[in-house]
């Protein structure tokens, strides 16, 4: 069973200390930030240039937010680690990483093969989101 | 109408793999009751009082007849030999078996069926016109829009945890037969310079607290729809309210918010959005608008209709509305028999109504929102022969839009959140009026019940509207009148007290008598009631 989960190149956790959204603007050298769910991505976005690590906390699966802010950060090119942790199980993980995240801490750990299937399961996507794979429609105009 | 690729295929049939998963992981023991909960609600499996509850979706209503089939097919095999459709253009079977849901999708998905998005907190299934495609008065055929957006809203990465459920209707007509204001999202298809868009109106909804969809922008091009929806869901994915599942619809975020702040904020996004080559390309509209082309309609044909037969001529009266093509209409068949449940229908009426639709319109057929079934394209010659077929299966109901054609939910005899029974209540009703010649006098008289305050009968938007609520452990009935679903959207008011099961039974009569005491020429009972205000009802209720 796994506590952490990357699809990020090497695939180690990154140790960095995250500290708050309100305090990471007047933190100079904080290099990792934790988002709440009822925190504005977009009041990170001045300074992405020197965020390594976002942690977006899912305190309740069903809470979606942090899908949001998730699509908002790499919307804007944030291109560091962007981690879910919290309440975060397999059946979420196709949709988290559409949305742009590419490493899990869940609070319980999850099943390997579990995790394989999540990510091989569909075939396709219907929206462009963030993941590189091509919409359905644009394989169908390809 | 629309057939699956092979894109598409694949994508229902990895959803049914995946369910057969997770039933195998729930029937072992591995996952919990907890943990299985919201993966069969993404599957439209609902646990009931009695026993599972599945809904299948039937996108914007539309159906072929091997898919109606089939759903007569699954009443036959998995359930009680019945299925009931919905106010959402679905069906449900009330008697499922947890073990038995893998392969009932594994048969829907033989058809190009699925229940994905049938419950919890996502884009649901998106209901349309039941006309569409066949009515003269539409501007453009609202299902192309509609499957074109049944795909994007299928399996969002973004909006599958909204703060609560969400559903959006699409029209193309100046009539409403979708309640589209009624919706989270109503779409209107309209004209600007030449060019087909949409009307979008956000925050309607019923439920505990009704609410008419304000409109949000007046015309968004089809090149750009996709766009504009992810921002309207972005923003209420991000500030609607979690704190309270009862405020949590985006209508309380509308109104809270107000429209305009909410525009603000949906063109601020949308601004953002448009960057981001979201939109499928024109062309994919124009693919998927393909496979709703007209059917191949005969020339030359009469519209003349022999009307001889008085019950015949009753009939072709209150079910047959106008088709655009000449020598065509569109027939609509009665769910109502007076006794009857609404919406309920055998496995041996759902086949033969997929036989019908083979032989008389097309192999394509609609399901309505009031709970009734439509063939869209019907010879007017072939109608008197299809109405005998109807005749012998109990599916002859000349009621149409009277007070006998009652939307009612499943209620208290079903449904786990219900405080009151609604098909008692909708069967004495019916049988109340069940002289037709009164119903008809009474003319056009939407009624509809629900069962608790969830307004899943559409109480607030019946001229008489029914609500079942708990009054210290004994059922009892509020009684609204003034409520419209249609373009005239309006709520009903609560006329005061409520009454017991026979008690609301003589209130709804008060109230008719009411009307046709006060009546002016040509005045539905909707009309008077907006006249004379509730003084002159509450007078004869309370007296």
């Amino acid at each position: 069973m796994l506590e952490f989960y990357s699809l990020r190149d090497g695939g180690d956790a990154a140790e960095l200390p995250a500290v708050t959204l309100e305090s990471f603007a007047g933190q100079s050298n904080a290099t990792a930030v934790r988002i709440e769910p009822g925190e504005d991505a977009r009041e990170l976005l001045p300074f992405l240039d020197r965020v390594a690590l976002v942690e977006v906390n899912f305190p309740v699966f069903g809470d979606g937010r942090g899908y949001s802010a998730a699509r908002i950060l790499r919307e804007a090119g944030y291109a560091g680690e962007l981690r879910a942790v919290g309440d975060v199980a397999v059946d979420q993980l196709s949709h988290m990483m559409r949305c742009g995240f590419d490493s899990f801490a869940p609070d319980k750990p999850l099943d390997p093969k579990l995790i394989e299937e999540a990510f091989s399961r569909f075939p396709g996507r219907y929206q462009k989101t963030i993941d590189p794979r091509p919409a359905v429609w644009a394989q169908r105009h390809g | 109408m629309y057939q699956y690729d092979k894109y598409d295929q694949a994508m229902v049939d990895a959803r049914v793999a995946e369910f057969r998963d997770q039933t195998e992981r729930r029937l072992s023991g591995q996952l919990s009751e907890a943990q299985f909960r919201p993966l069969r609600l993404m599957n439209g499996l609902y646990l009931q009082l009695h026993a599972y509850m599945l809904r299948v979706a039937v996108p914007y209503g539309t159906l072929s007849s091997k898919q109606m089939k089939m759903l007569a097919h699954i009443a036959r095999k998995y359930d009680r030999d019945y299925g009931h459709f919905t106010t959402r253009q679905n069906i449900q079977y009330n008697w499922i078996k947890l073990a038995d849901a893998p392969d009932i999708l594994a048969d829907l998905a033989s058809v190009e069926m699925h229940a994905i998005q049938t419950s919890g907190n996502c884009i649901r299934n998106i209901s349309s016109d039941q006309y569409a495609g066949a009515s003269a008065e539409e501007i453009a055929d609202p299902r192309p829009l509609s499957e074109l957006l049944r795909q994007w809203s299928s399996f969002h990465p973004e909006f599958t945890y909204l703060p609560r459920k969400f559903k959006i209707a699409v029209i193309a007509s100046a009539t409403d037969r979708a309640a589209m204001r009624l919706h989270d999202i109503g779409i209107e298809l309209v004209k600007k310079d030449g060019e087909i868009g949409a009307r979008v109106f956000v925050g309607g909804g019923m439920g505990r607290t009704p609410m008419i969809a304000p409109e949000i922008r007046d015309f968004v091009p089809f090149s750009e729809v996709v766009s504009y929806l992810e921002a309207c869901l972005r923003v209420y994915n991000r500030y609607g309210r979690r704190d309270n599942k009862y405020k949590a619809r985006i209508k309380i975020l509308v109104h809270e918010m107000g429209a305009d702040e909410y525009r603000r904020q949906v063109e601020e996004e949308f601004a953002h959005m448009k960057t981001l080559g979201l939109d499928p390309p024109v062309a994919e509209l124009e693919r998927i608008a393909e496979h709703f082309a007209p059917p191949p309609y005969e020339t030359g044909l009469s519209d003349e209709i022999d009307l001889s037969d008085r019950d015949f001529a009753a009939w072709v009266g209150s079910q047959v509305a106008a088709h655009k093509a000449p020598g065509y209409a569109i027939v609509n068949i009665s769910l109502k028999p007076i006794g009857g449940i609404p919406g309920d229908a055998s496995s041996a009426q759902i086949d033969l109504i997929a036989d019908l639709a083979a032989k008389y319109s097309f192999d394509e057929l609609r399901v309505t929102h009031a709970q009734n079934i439509v063939l869209a394209h019907v010879k007017k010659a072939d109608l008197y022969a299809l109405w005998k077929a109807l005749e012998e299966a109990d599916l002859g109901t000349a009621n149409l839009d009277l007070i006998s054609d009652i939307i009612a939910c499943p209620g208290l005899d079903y449904c786990s959140l219900a405080n009151a029974r609604s098909i008692p209540v909708a069967q004495k009703i019916a049988q109340r009026f069940a002289d037709i010649d009164r119903q008809k006098e009474l003319g056009e008289l939407k009624l509809k019940i629900s069962g608790c305050i969830n307004a899943c009968g559409h109480h607030h938007a019946g001229n008489i509207g029914i609500l079942g609520v708990d009054r210290k452990g004994v059922e009892n009935y509020q009684l609204l009148l003034g409520g419209s679903g249609a373009e005239d959207v309006s709520l009903g008011q609560i006329t005061g007290p409520g009454f017991d099961e026979n008690g609301i039974v003589d209130a709804v009569e008060k109230a008719t008598n009411v009307y046709l005491a006060n009546r002016t020429e040509g005045e539905r009972f909707v009309d008077t009631f907006r006249r004379i205000g509730m003084a002159p009802f509450k007078e004869a209720l309370y007296a």
